[in-house]
This record gives structure tokens, sequence and C-alpha cells, in this order.
């Protein structure tokens, strides 16, 4: 009876053990979830961005009548801060983590006959909800690399449309994306592995997310490229990230 | 039964000709100094083909009403001559109908595609791509600025592939997404095909040319009414073509100078 209640003991302790181990390899525990914080700002004169026009669809010059829409090439906030970087982590991440995927799409709107976001960053094989805001029809297209493993394709959205579903296979940095009726409309969907942020209209970012560990913190812009940064997160303390582009 | 039909059918022609003659449709404004001789074509062949439609209508319906019911006995005439001249006949007399409208015609597409434009009418250039027109005025220098294909990009608004930083001539061009012209002035329209067929269609012009992409053809005008009037895409040019077009502008001069010189600003 003894050895019978000494190997039930045994057997159950080692069973629980096998059970931490084997989930503490998968979750990132929340109390150890860090954040990568910081500004991207612009030095010296932005180009000037154009005014648009939208004459040729009278749904779109009204939706702007009083406030002309404009290029979006380079925006800048005051205080010199740089908006749409993307950025995400280019090196460090554990497999695990990269493979990861949040559950929330994200969402692309068709609004004023622009895309809202300019820029939108999405996760490989994390969803994306494309949907049409405006009285007229639009017709949506990605343009990927050829031979990135990723595959464009086209499709028209009339007014009350249901929203697209579209996925990513594989990182690109950056897809444009077109629309095939209103030429002047224009935008990126940045897919990465990891999280991400893109910089709002100050310049500032927050990658959340990041479990402790070093990283190298790639941003890019779309007219000027890329830059990278290391950057160390530990239990506790976020890590910290600042970009300075030129304008050339 | 067959009496019936032929009064039905002569009813029927009439009925069609009635809202014709008495121009229950009238065609749009006619503002271009070439549109009075396209009404005028359009309104003898009106004529032409409506008497002869008439005539042929009329005269089917009486031999219906003459001939049917006739006893299996009874004798069948022949056309004078035999099939032969018949046919014959018919080819001369629609043959000279078509003349006729051609030689009345002559002067209306003589104007349009065999008179160069003038030598003191304004050049415009006209890109049609899908699915927007984007004109280009080549500024106070009186020059085009090449294009390069490989530059044009529409999410900065590089429509034409200009490259001013390299070409003098580009410089001081103005590119817009509408056909300002000030009236009573001679445009010639340079057009440019980015991709497939286009056609460029003014109704209240009068004018129709299609885009080849390949071929530099051109159209001259003159506006003679200030307003605002459709250029619309009528070559089916894929899904945006029901979408595409343009406004044209027509201005008096000063306003013309002040809508360049803002355009001018926008570059």
């Amino acid at each position: 009876m003894k050895s019978g209640y000494k190997f039930a003991v045994t057997l159950s302790m080692l069973s629980l053990l096998a059970l931490v181990m084997l989930h503490s390899g998968q979750t990132v525990s929340a109390a150890a979830e860090g954040k990568i914080t910081g500004t991207v700002k612009l030095e010296g004169t932005p180009p000037h961005q154009r005014p648009i026009d939208m004459s040729k669809d009278p749904v779109c010059v009204k939706a702007h009548e009083g406030n002309p829409a404009h290029t979006e090439t380079v925006v800048v906030g005051s205080g010199g801060g740089l908006a749409n970087v993307v950025i995400y982590l280019s090196e460090g991440l554990p497999p695990a983590v990269a493979s990861q995927v949040p559950s929330q799409p994200v969402t692309y709107d068709q609004k004023g006959c622009m895309y809202t976001p300019h820029v939108a960053a999405v996760d490989v094989d994390q969803h994306m909800k494309i949907t049409n805001s405006d009285p007229t029809t639009h017709n949506i297209h990605p343009l990927p690399q050829p031979g990135s493993g990723n595959i464009g394709w086209n499709k028209s959205q009339p007014p009350g449309a249901p929203p697209i579903d579209a996925v990513w296979k594989t990182q690109e940095v950056s897809i444009n994306v077109k629309c095939n009726i209103h030429p002047w409309m224009h935008g990126y969907m940045a897919v990465v592995k990891g999280p991400y942020a893109v910089s709002d209209d100050s310049g500032s970012f927050t990658v959340e997310n990041v479990p402790p560990g070093s990283y190298t913190v790639t941003a890019w812009q779309e007219t000027y490229g890329t830059q990278t940064q290391k950057v160390t997160v530990a239990a506790g303390k976020p890590g910290t990230a600042s970009f300075t582009f030129k304008a050339k | 039964m067959a009496k019936l039909l032929a009064v039905t059918l002569v009813l029927i022609a009439i009925a069609s000709a009635v809202p014709i003659i008495r121009h229950t449709w009238v065609p749009p404004q006619d503002i271009s100094t070439h549109g009075a001789l396209i009404d005028e074509q359009m309104a003898d062949t009106m004529v032409e083909a409506g008497v002869s439609f008439l005539a042929a209508q009329i005269l089917l319906g009486i031999f219906i009403w003459k001939f049917s019911g006739r006893k299996p006995t009874a004798t069948i005439g022949n056309f004078p001559g035999g099939a032969t001249t018949l046919v014959g006949a018919a080819v001369i007399l629609v043959g000279l109908e078509v003349l006729a409208l051609g030689v009345f015609g002559q002067k209306a597409w003589a104007n349009l595609y065999f008179t160069p434009a003038s030598p003191n009418s304004m050049p415009v250039q006209v890109q049609a791509g899908q699915f927007a027109f984007y004109f280009r005025y080549p500024g106070p220098d009186g020059k085009f600025g090449p294009i390069h294909p490989d530059l044009i990009n529409e999410g900065t608004q590089n429509f034409f592939g200009l490259d001013p930083d390299h070409d003098p001539d580009s410089k001081d061009d103005v590119v817009t997404a509408e056909l300002g012209v000030p009236e009573n002035r001679e445009i010639h329209l340079l057009m440019r095909a980015k991709d497939v067929n286009h056609s460029f269609f003014v109704r209240e012009l009068r004018i129709h040319q299609d885009f080849v992409p390949g071929l530099d053809l051109s159209l001259h005008f003159t506006a003679t009414k200030v307003g605002k009037y459709e250029i619309v895409c009528s070559q089916l040019c894929g899904l945006g073509h029901y979408n595409m077009k343009a406004y044209l502008e027509v201005m008096s001069q000063p306003d013309y100078e002040k809508w360049l010189k803002q355009k001018a600003t926008e570059q």
C-alpha cells in the first residue's frame, strides 16, 4: 500500500511538472510582457504635398468640400514628428513569438476617396478587414512584388458592399495599394512578423507585447526608406528607440 | 389577318417618324464652331433615310394588303428584267443615297480631319489612362517636356512621368485633371493613350475621337460658350470605363488665365 501511494504521488508530481514545462514554452506570461516606445522625427523641410484634383468623381469632390485632399508621401506633425512610419522587430524574435498572430483584424478603409490609414502594418497570416465607406465604387488593388510569395488581387466594392477579408502569406515591407478606378488613391500595407506599430501624427509609437530580449528594430518610411537600431527590453523595463530621417 | 399586318406595319412606321419630324428630342446645345455642319449632316441623313424608310414600309404595306389571300392559281408578276436587274436597281438606289450623304457631309469631315490646326491654336496634351484623363499645358516656354513612362507615379501625382529636375522644358508644364480652355480660341488637342484604347467625347463640341496606344492623334476645336461640359470616355477600356470622365471648363480669357495660374501653383 505505501509503495502504491508513493508511486501515485510521484506520477502526479511528474505530470504536473511536465504540464508546466509544456505550457511555459508556448505562452509568454503577462508579467514579462514589455514594450518599445519612441518617436520618429524628420530633420529638414518636408517635400511639398500636392493638392489632389478629384473632379473626375463628383462624389469624391463633395467629400472634400472646403478641405482639399493632399498627397501623403511625407506627413509631418507639429514638432517635426514623422507619421506613417512602420516600426517592427526585424531580428531577435523567438520563432514562437514571431509566428503569433493577433486575432483582431487590421482595418483598412476607403473614405473620401483616400485610404485610411495611408500606411497599415499587419502580421503574416493576420486578417485585414477592407471596407468602403464612400457612396461610390472603389476597386482596391494591392500590388505585391512579383516573386515575394504574396499574390496580388483586385476587387470591386460598390457602396454597401460587405468588407473584404485579406490575408498575406509572407513578410513584405511594403505592398503598394492603388485603386483601379481613382488613380490618385495610394497607400501601403506593410506585412511583418511579430509585434509592430505605426507612428502617429506626432511621430510617437509604442510596440506592445515585446518579450524581454535584445532586438533589431527597423523603421520604414515610404519616401526615406529604412533605419535600424538595437534595443533591449527587460522585464518591467521598456525599451526605447528614436529615429531621425533626413529630408533630402 | 394579313390586312391587319399591313395596316399595323404602316402605322408603326408613321408613329416612329412622328417624333423625329416634330423634333421631340433635341440634340444637346452646340458650343462649337463646326457643330452646325455636323448637326446639318445629321438632319440631312434623317431626312434621306426617313423618306426611304417610310416609302419602303408603305410600299410593303400596300403589297401585303393587295397580294395576300390570293388563289393558288393566280399569276405571279415579275420585276421587269428579272432578279439581277432588281438587285442592280437596289444597289444603285441605295448607293446613290449613301454617296449623296457623303457628298453633303464632306465639308464637315474635311473641316475636322483634312484641315490642320491653325498656327496660332493653343496646344494642350491629353493623356487617357485607365481610368482618368489628365491634361498638360506647355507653360510660358510653349514647349512640352519629354515623357518618361518609367517615372509615372500616381501616388505622387506624376501622371505623365515628367522629370522637371533634369528636363528644363518640363519645369513650367502644368498638369491638371480638368481641361480648361478660353472661349473662342482654337485648341489643338494632342492625344496620347497611356495603356489601352479610350475615346474623347464631348457631345456639346460634336467631337469624338479614339485614343490608340502608339499613335499620336490630334483634334482641333473652338469652344464658343462659357460653361462646364462633360468629357466622357466612349471606348470600352476596362472595369472603370463607366466612371471615366473629366470636365471641360470653357472660360473667358481673363478667367482662364487666372485658372491656369492657380493650377501652376498646385504643381
